[in-house]
């Protein structure tokens, strides 16, 4: 069966996907631009028999999620710049203590209350290193309607299967736009759920021991007849607290290699032209867009130009970096803020490429022209 | 301990971390023991707690138990009772993460009249970092961070809770033993948002900084200084300085936030 196209908002995709993907819980605060997710989760939840609850602040939103998320609901929660700050104590909470959730974070302009209304790409070092001390974290970030759907189902996906914090790093763009779309039937979703233990074989329940040697322990929600204790102390594999040197070095150890040696499964990206180029315009998200246009006009002038388009932020994928063709030159990373993931990017190239930036931070998106011009800019001044 | 209570215990990793004289050992012991007289599923309980000395009480307590961030754990109890309201779930606090950075959760969950039953260890100071005033610190107490006397107002959390919407407020004490299970009891039973104080010592740190004595005279001042509410009642303003009011202050029956949220689901199928 084929769905019909339909005019849909990012925010609304959002919802549609998380709840193809499982989701049965939501908690939020309201925030722009993200509120439609909470008012059309309210709307859409119930029906599914899920829950919604809008709590007292962002803090408790991510709480609430991480306790629904252990009762055994999938959960997520969505905010902007200010709600994402308020919630980073609990997402470390959700790392540590590892309890899938979803976390949608769809950038407007800041610091502080910044520019409510209006679009940036500020949050992508927040994303990463928001909570305090080593931790891993996933973070996706969708250019368009459609693949706000299915980015969220995977998004709920990578969080199940690894059992850490996904976060969905959108922006005012994506979340507000309208595209025509045409969903899946849901029947040919891929779902993913936490793996957990056969529970009419085991006697007794480690919560936090590596069973299969993948780093990621099997999960047993609340209830289900084997009560353990989870804490955002240090712990060892009975999930008691622990200041032993070794257990707490095995303990981070085993949560940084899950996603360290599952990189090639959640890392995601999309080249266009790469492979003749001489120049290539790297972009995430909303900015992505006018950056395919650009690449698209420019290949059409006969400029060797291509684009990489990283889907998945964090873990950040340097096997894209590092797979560049020899042609490639100069690099133009286009971001709309002071300048952000080029750090990591120039990090990663260690010297190879001439990186430049694009940055825009006054609350307007980078235009295809902007990057033309700024194509253009680099290749005179070769 | 009696043996028949070692189950509710997870034994291997006693002893706990509470300093000598301490009365948090006493309320854990009170939960306990009110948890045996109902003879509830230990599988469908669930303790919540923050962060402090009183909050890692769930860690030596063998049920669904999670020791969350410092102030939330009203927050991380709502998702749970939410998610699944076959479980029955109860908060061990102290004064400071409830009243103080969990201020917020606390008058919201009782305004929302969640089912979840909340117990403050209420020695009117921050222990586990050694000594600082909460809004639960008399004024004119001292801390290490009141170092000339306190001279913030402390709050009355029963009327608090009572406030903000609470079904159920009592006030128990670590030297009434067998009324603090009674009212635990209570609270556990009672559907809607049940607020137990239990007023407990802190020998190390509020006793030593403000010279109250040893542990012994510290239970001795907490029996003399506690009256009930009828005996309130007949006191003056003046007289009432100091001492500690016990009892049952409120009890409603009110409609419960989860079962609310069933007649939604129930609702929102039935339409579509």
């Amino acid at each position: 069966m084929t769905n019909k196209p339909v005019l849909m908002q990012g925010n609304e995709a959002c919802v549609e996907g998380a709840i193809v993907a499982g989701m049965r819980f939501y908690a939020g605060y309201p925030i722009t631009p993200s509120t439609e997710i909470a008012e059309i989760a309210a709307e859409r939840l119930p029906k599914v028999g899920g829950k919604f609850i809008q709590m007292e602040d962002e803090i408790a939103s991510m709480g609430a999620v991480i306790g629904a998320s252990l009762a055994g609901l999938k959960s997520m929660t969505a905010t902007s710049g200010p709600g994402f700050s308020l919630k980073q104590e609990n997402i470390g909470y959700a790392c540590l203590t590892e309890v899938p959730c979803v976390i949608v974070d769809v950038q407007r302009g800041g610091p502080s209350t910044g520019l409510p209304t209006l679009p940036a790409q500020g949050d992508v070092m927040q994303a990463r290193w928001g909570t305090h001390g080593d931790h891993p974290i996933i973070v996706l970030s969708p250019s368009y309607v459609r693949e706000v759907f299915d980015m969220t189902v995977r998004a709920f996906n990578l969080s199940e299967k690894y059992r850490t914090p996904v976060i969905l790093l959108m922006d005012e763009v994506i979340g507000h736009m309208r595209e025509k779309v045409i969903l899946p039937d849901p029947s040919t979703v891929e779902v993913i759920n936490r793996k957990k233990p056969d529970l009419s074989k085991i006697t007794k329940y480690n919560p936090y021991e590596d069973v299969d040697g993948d780093g990621i322990p099997p999960m047993v929600n609340f209830g289900e007849g084997f009560p353990y204790h989870v804490t955002g102390l240090i712990h060892d594999v009975y999930g008691a607290p622990s200041t032993n040197p070794e257990v707490t070095f095995k303990l981070i150890s085993r949560l940084m290699k899950k996603i360290e040696n599952n990189i090639d499964d959640i890392i995601d990206y999309e080249k266009l032209y790469t492979e003749d180029a001489e120049t290539v315009v790297i972009s995430f998200g909303s900015t992505a867009r006018s950056v395919t246009r650009a690449v698209k006009i420019l290949r059409n002038d006969n400029v060797k130009i291509g684009a990489l388009r990283l889907k998945t932020i964090w873990p950040f994928p340097k096997t894209a970096i590092n797979e560049l063709p020899d042609s490639v030159k100069n690099i133009i990373v286009a971001e709309m803020n002071y300048g952000q993931l080029i750090e990591t990017i120039e990090a990663t190239s260690k010297g190879k490429f001439n990186i430049f930036g694009l940055n825009k931070f006054n609350g307007e998106l980078i235009s295809p022209d902007e990057v033309i011009d700024k194509v253009r800019e680099v290749l005179n001044n070769a | 301990m009696r043996k028949s209570l070692e189950k509710y215990y997870r034994t291997e990793r006693l002893p706990h971390i509470w300093c000598p004289g301490c009365g948090h050992g006493i309320v854990t012991g009170a939960v306990i023991r009110a948890i045996d007289n109902l003879n509830i599923d230990q599988n469908k309980i669930c303790i919540v707690s923050g962060i402090g000395c009183s909050s890692r009480a769930p860690g030596y307590l063998n049920f669904n138990t999670l020791h969350t961030t410092h102030g939330r754990a009203l927050a991380f109890a709502t998702g749970i009772k939410l998610a699944n309201p076959e479980l029955k779930v109860i908060v061990l606090t102290g004064d400071g993460d409830c009243t103080a950075i969990g201020g917020n959760h606390f008058i919201h969950s009782a305004r929302r009249n969640i089912d979840i039953t909340t117990i403050i260890f209420n020695n009117n100071i921050y222990g586990m970092t050694s000594g600082q005033y909460s809004p639960m610190t008399p004024k004119g107490a001292f801390a290490t961070t009141a170092p000339y006397g306190n001279i913030d107002r402390n709050f009355d959390l029963c009327k608090l809770a009572q406030a903000a919407g609470a079904t159920y407020v009592a006030r128990g004490t670590v030297y009434h033993v067998p009324q603090l299970i009674k009212m635990i009891e209570k609270a556990i039973t009672h559907k809607g948002f049940s607020v137990v104080e239990a007023a407990t010592i802190c020998p190390t740190y509020f006793g030593r900084k403000n010279k109250v004595g040893s542990p012994v005279k510290m239970m001795e001042i907490l029996r003399d200084n506690t009256i009930t509410i009828k005996a309130a009642e007949k006191m003056s303003k003046e007289e009432l300085e100091g001492k500690i009011v016990m009892g049952e202050f409120y009890e409603e029956t009110a409609p419960e936030y989860t079962e609310e949220y069933m007649k939604i689901i129930k609702n929102a199928q039935g339409v579509e």
